[in-house]
């Protein structure tokens, strides 16, 4: 299972905290502070796995973006790293070849995406179409409710004038 | 640039990216908090577009790393919106900021509720994604019946049943009793048919989780477990699919029917032998988690031997490889492997390049091989494996050099293949990482080379020789030191070897040294004078400067030492009989494997130890010891009192002789508790080893850890102690009552009532104290403690000072069992009531059969394991006399209820019993447990009882827990049939049902 997934960016920056296993407030930003400190430090051509605190932390990166997730030990490492080069490749797709300034403006976007991949710290849907089909009705959803209200407010306002 | 879409929040983010440090951040994070904080206050005014704009920059906030301790209310408000944009929000973000113990969550549970039941499609993925994700157990009680009925129901589409399959996954792990194991495993069977690959994929994660808790419960789902062929990522059908289903089929027994064995093997082989590494790095990642996850079903399923080879060639190409990955994967399995039979010469052979992976740049990697080397090490490899590692801790960074200095020491100890080598390679290790060398390591070189007189000049002209080095550790002196004083005199002989410059060397580095050593020196001092015969008055002068310049030092425990040396070398020849060698030690279990088991260590790690624990039941350095201690007859075994080896000096000193009145006082009085030389010695050993002498024994346990097993060994007895306040029921009953069951009272007086409830799974178990104050007053100065026996692992959360008036304050109190054994943990509650201070230690219910599982057996199964068992330690006898006198039936209910689960049919004889079970700890794993009971129909006061596991403490223990359910009788009228009310562990199919026919019980496997 995985416990959680963390986006740090090159600079130690968050851009993505996402906790599947209770953790409080506090305990989060020691795991933040501690894990960072561990997976910027590698250099480059290391292997994408860490072993930290019983667990394994499966991370990768992309450009100046470290995608992380934490496992239990007996989990299969390869398969976490390709849920999250699947869930990179649904942002690529989505925000057309995503940069780290698309996920800090639209960071909600991120949750919303990742929650169509994962759920209880379980892989729920392997096809990108399949998100990135549920991602576009999402999207309309809110324009919809949002012409819906400009439209009533505009009604509103003419009556009222 | 991208844009949120929301323009008050676009400019905050870009404010706070224009920050130029870190203080103008926080000052433009703290201006946005009080607006926040201002506008939720009057809400009045806030539209919902608004809100959701505050609620967004809340948890943006919050991820840069501040509190943000307000607008959670706002924030589980927005899921109760009416429209859509406004209730994502609100989902998401409520599920981002709090975690599953926060009180707010509890507000919402009814609106998700309505979201979930009601026909709103969208409004159900919101609700089932929140709830997957931080659904705690409330959360699993109300909904899981919805969420189970969401899943098979025809009319939902496929969006919807993936999420609720997970959701579901996410409730039973808080609560594995919302799923009805009975209805549930046919319609897991339909689920697997499922065409649409996300329901798929999330069902079987759903699966995953049941069996690993519970497989006789799904067996139909077996069948299923095939990899379908859709669904491709980067080529390869659905990869996540094929692990997860692999990963499934590890938690069924080993499949037994020969033809579904041939096929499962050709399609794993396929897929060994068929993965090729390819340039495409995702394609190789997703094809070798596929193959990695085949490997590990190839283990579980116990193949032939030439498939493991096969395998093993497998790994060793992986670690040789370019990829830093597969090299890593390579080395964690091979450990793995380890743990399957036979295959370790097939191991060795990659021995060579192993040692290098030893030296690779990634840390991860190192590890991984230096716990595949650790648990490859027997006596054909040691003295390479050792002196490789040896060499690597000059270069080996800090993060890892504890770990290695332990693990050589330990794998020297294991496998010398003779002592002095053992010698040799301590001392290298002290003297290459003395920092990291633990004084147990040191005190265990002093027993071996004490109970070995052969090495004892080698040792003490090894620690002469280090000595010459210009800076030594102070380890390095001490050990040299100890060494020098029991043995110099042996090498009286050689050049440079004379007391005096033996003294001369030693005294050098004294001002270097910290207290402890010091007084170490002080009894070398003394002793050397006590070897130098006739006495050199130069030499002894010397000497007696440095005991009086000490005799008043400020540290209690030198100025001892100095007058009571200072003394007894005035003794002349008595000092003989005193101050001569340090008789043998007893045997003793290595403290160090113990050490290394007690180290956070991760799981590969574990078994490799385990594996070796097992394979190599004393280690050999024992056995050598053992032989000389037979043979040879030491001479200090004569001398009366000093045999006492459990003694400190000062003790032995002051009761044989008649010193000053005064300071015989003080050192009878104060049997100088820690830094005692001898006790340091013998202290944390002792603890190991069976105790040598009983009324000496508190003398011997001097470390904080021996003292608090003493104190529990002394308490457990005692259930309560004389209180003021009268306790209501019986106490023992109580306990007794709880040890079959897993919630009730455990202890209530007039103030306080003390319930428990638990959940056992495996080797952990999960407490929770229910502390309740009955009356209007509030309890103060209230208490905890646990007081856990060796074998337990108890982590106890905070307990509250004061317990309000009619409040009950929920405790969780996590356990975990490391080994075998019949302690009990004891909980020391305390509380203050008016002026009443109220004390009572009450026994915790986590006793051995609550890590036990109920396991049924065939015949088939259970006839090659009992005779593969054969005889002690492994199978145990005994006839038991003295049995409470039961019909069968009712002693077949007592064994039901401990979790010994009676299979019928197996044994001819009607009046046998024999019983099956698996016992779960973490030095044994899952182990299986057999029983056989032989009752005399004409006398069913006696038994005779046979039990068989493949651990010597286990089969002991478990006979004893048996005998005492047996012959105590713990309540007197016991309920006839007391079900094990256990929630936890998926109900067992009642044991009558099934298995009345062996054969059809065997079909039903297959």
């Amino acid at each position: 299972m995985i416990h959680f997934v963390l986006l740090i960016s090159r600079q130690g920056k968050v851009r993505l905290t996402k906790w599947y296993s209770p953790y409080t407030q506090k305990e989060r930003s020691k795991v933040i502070r501690e894990l960072s400190g561990v997976i910027l430090t590698r250099g480059p051509k290391l292997c994408n796995f860490v072993e930290w605190r019983g667990y394994k932390v499966v991370y990768k990166r992309y450009a100046s973006l470290y995608f992380c997730m934490c496992v239990d030990q007996e989990d299969n490492e390869l398969e976490i790293l390709e849920i999250i080069h699947h869930y990179v490749e649904i942002l690529d797709r989505y925000f057309g070849s995503v940069c780290e300034l698309d996920l800090i403006f639209n960071f909600h976007k991120a949750y919303y995406i990742l929650d169509e991949i994962l759920i209880a710290g379980e892989l729920q849907e392997s096809s990108k179409k399949t998100v990135a089909r549920l991602i576009a009705a999402q999207d309309s959803l809110v324009e919809t409710a949002k012409e819906q209200a400009s439209s009533i407010s505009n009604i509103i306002a003419q009556a009222t004038k | 640039m991208a844009l949120s879409g929301m323009r008050g929040l676009s400019v905050f983010i870009s404010d706070i990216r224009n920050c130029p440090n870190k203080e103008q951040e926080r000052l433009r994070v703290d201006k946005e908090l009080g607006n926040i904080r201002t506008r939720f206050k009057n809400e009045k005014g806030l539209s919902p577009y608004e809100k959701k704009k505050y609620v967004w920059k809340m948890l943006y906030i919050y991820m840069l790393g501040y509190d943000v301790d307000f607008g959670h209310m706002e924030a589980v408000s927005l899921i109760s919106a009416p429209k859509y944009p406004e209730k994502q929000v609100g989902y998401i973000v409520t599920s981002c900021l709090l975690n599953e113990n926060h009180d707010f969550l509890r507000l919402a549970i009814n609106t998700v509720r309505n979201d979930i039941i009601g026909r709103n499609e969208t409004f159900q993925c919101l609700a089932l994604t929140m709830v997957g994700n931080i659904g705690g157990r409330e959360f699993a009680e109300s909904l899981a019946p919805d969420v189970q009925k969401l899943i098979i129901s025809s009319s939902c589409r496929p969006l919807v049943r993936k999420k609720a399959a997970l959701c579901l996954l996410r409730l039973y792990r808080k609560n594995p009793d919302v799923v009805n194991v009975d209805g549930w495993a046919d319609r897991m069977a339909q689920l697997l048919d499922e065409r649409d690959l996300g329901v798929l994929t999330s069902s079987m994660s759903l699966l995953v989780a049941l069996v690993s808790n519970n497989h006789e419960a799904y067996w139909s789902c077996l069948p299923k477990c095939d990899v379908p062929q859709e669904y491709t990522y980067y080529g390869i059908p659905s990869p996540w699919l094929q692990v997860k289903t692999m990963r499934a089929l590890q938690y069924f027994p080993t499949v037994e029917d020969p033809n579904t064995r041939r096929s499962l093997f050709e399609v794993l082989q396929r897929i060994l032998m068929g993965t090729d590494v390819v340039k495409n790095v995702n394609k190789n990642n997703a094809s070798h988690a596929v193959l990695f996850e085949a490997l590990a079903l190839v283990m579980h399923l116990d193949a032939e031997k030439e498939m493991m080879s096969q395998c093993i060639a497998l790994l060793g190409k992986f670690i040789a490889v370019r990829e830093p990955n597969i090299r890593y994967l390579g080395l964690e399995n091979m450990t793995r492997m380890l743990m399957v039979t036979d295959v370790h010469d097939i191991i060795k052979r990659h021995q060579a390049q192993i040692i290098t992976s030893l030296k690779d740049p990634d840390i991860s990697i190192r590890r991984r091989a230096l716990d595949l080397l650790y648990g490859m090490c027997d006596v054909s490899n040691a003295k390479d494996i050792v002196e490789e590692l040896l060499q690597y801790l000059s270069t080996a960074d800090f993060a890892m050099r504890e770990e290695l200095s332990l693990k050589a020491a330990i794998l020297a100890e294991k496998f010398a293949p003779d002592l002095s080598w053992y010698v040799d390679v301590i001392l290298q290790l002290i003297d290459k990482a003395g920092d990291f060398v633990s004084d147990d390591i040191w005190f265990r070189v002093v027993q071996f080379v004490t109970n070995n007189e052969d090495l004892q000049p080698y040792a003490a002209a090894k620690a002469r020789e280090y000595l010459d080095k210009p800076a030594i550790h102070e380890t390095m002196v001490k050990v040299s030191a100890y060494l020098l004083g029991e043995y110099s005199h042996l090498l009286a002989r050689r050049p440079g070897c004379s007391p005096k410059e033996i003294f001369s060397i030693i005294h050098e580095k004294l001002p270097t040294v910290s207290m402890s050593t010091v007084a170490i020196l002080l009894s070398t001092y003394a002793k050397i004078l006590m070897h130098t015969q006739p006495a050199d008055p130069e030499l002894q002068n010397q000497i007696w400067a440095i005991f009086n310049k000490y005799e008043s030092c400020i540290e209690v425990e030198i100025q001892q030492r100095a007058v009571e040396y200072f003394a007894l070398s005035r003794k002349g020849a008595a000092l003989m009989d005193i101050l001569a060698e340090m008789p043998k030690f007893p045997e003793r279990q290595s403290s160090l494997i113990k050490k290394a088991e007690d180290v956070e260590v991760d799981t590969a790690e574990q078994s490799a130890i385990k594996l070796r624990a097992q394979q190599q039941q004393t280690s050999t350095a024992l056995v050598v010891a053992d032989q000389s201690s037979a043979n040879g007859t030491s001479p200090v075994n004569q001398l009366g009192l000093v045999k006492v080896p459990s003694m400190s000096s000062s003790v032995i000193y002051s009761s044989k002789w008649d010193f000053d009145q005064s300071r015989s006082s003080t050192s009878t009085s104060s049997p100088s508790p820690s830094p005692d030389l001898l006790g340091d010695l013998l202290g944390p050993l002792a603890i190991e080893g069976p105790p040598v002498a009983g009324e000496s024994e508190q003398n011997v346990v001097s470390g904080l850890e021996g003292v608090a097993a003493v104190d529990a060994a002394a308490i457990v007895p005692v259930t309560v102690q004389t209180n003021a306040v009268e306790p209501i029921g019986n106490i023992a009953e109580r306990f007794h009552a709880l040890c079959l069951k897993d919630s009730g009272v455990l202890y209530e007086d007039p103030y306080v009532q003390i319930g428990i409830k638990a959940e056992w799974r495996g080797h952990h178990g999960r407490l929770v104290l229910f502390l309740g104050n009955k009356n209007t007053s509030p309890l103060f100065s209230v208490q905890a403690l646990i007081l856990p026996p060796s074998h337990l692992k108890m982590e106890l959360s905070l307990v509250p000072e004061t317990i309000p008036p009619r409040a009950q304050v929920q405790c969780p109190l996590e356990v975990m069992n490391l080994r075998p054994s019949r302690d009990v943990a004891v909980l020391d509650f305390s509380y203050k009531f008016n002026t009443n201070m109220v004390n009572v230690k009450l026994r915790l219910p986590a006793v051995l059969n609550k890590f036990l599982q109920p396991i049924t057996v065939s015949a088939e199964e259970f006839f090659p394991q009992w005779r593969s068992l054969s005889g002690p330690p492994l199978k145990l006898q005994e006839v038991v006399r003295g049995v409470r006198p039961m019909p069968l039936l009712e002693m077949a209910n007592l064994f039901n209820s401990c979790h010994l689960i009676v299979c019928p049919g197996l044994d001819p004889n009607p009046n046998n019993l024999v019983a099956s079970t698996t016992f779960y700890s973490e030095s044994t794993r899952a182990m299986l447990c057999l029983t056989r009971i032989e009752t005399d129909p004409a006398d069913r006061t006696q038994l005779r009882m046979t039990v068989a596991s493949g651990d010597p403490t286990l089969t002991f223990e478990l006979k004893e827990f048996i005998k005492e359910q047996l012959v105590s009788i713990p309540i007197a009228p016991r309920p006839p049939a007391p079900v094990p009310p256990t929630p936890s562990v998926a109900q067992p199919v009642p044991p009558a049902a099934p298995s009345n026919d062996p054969g059809a019980m065997l079909a039903g496997l297959l």
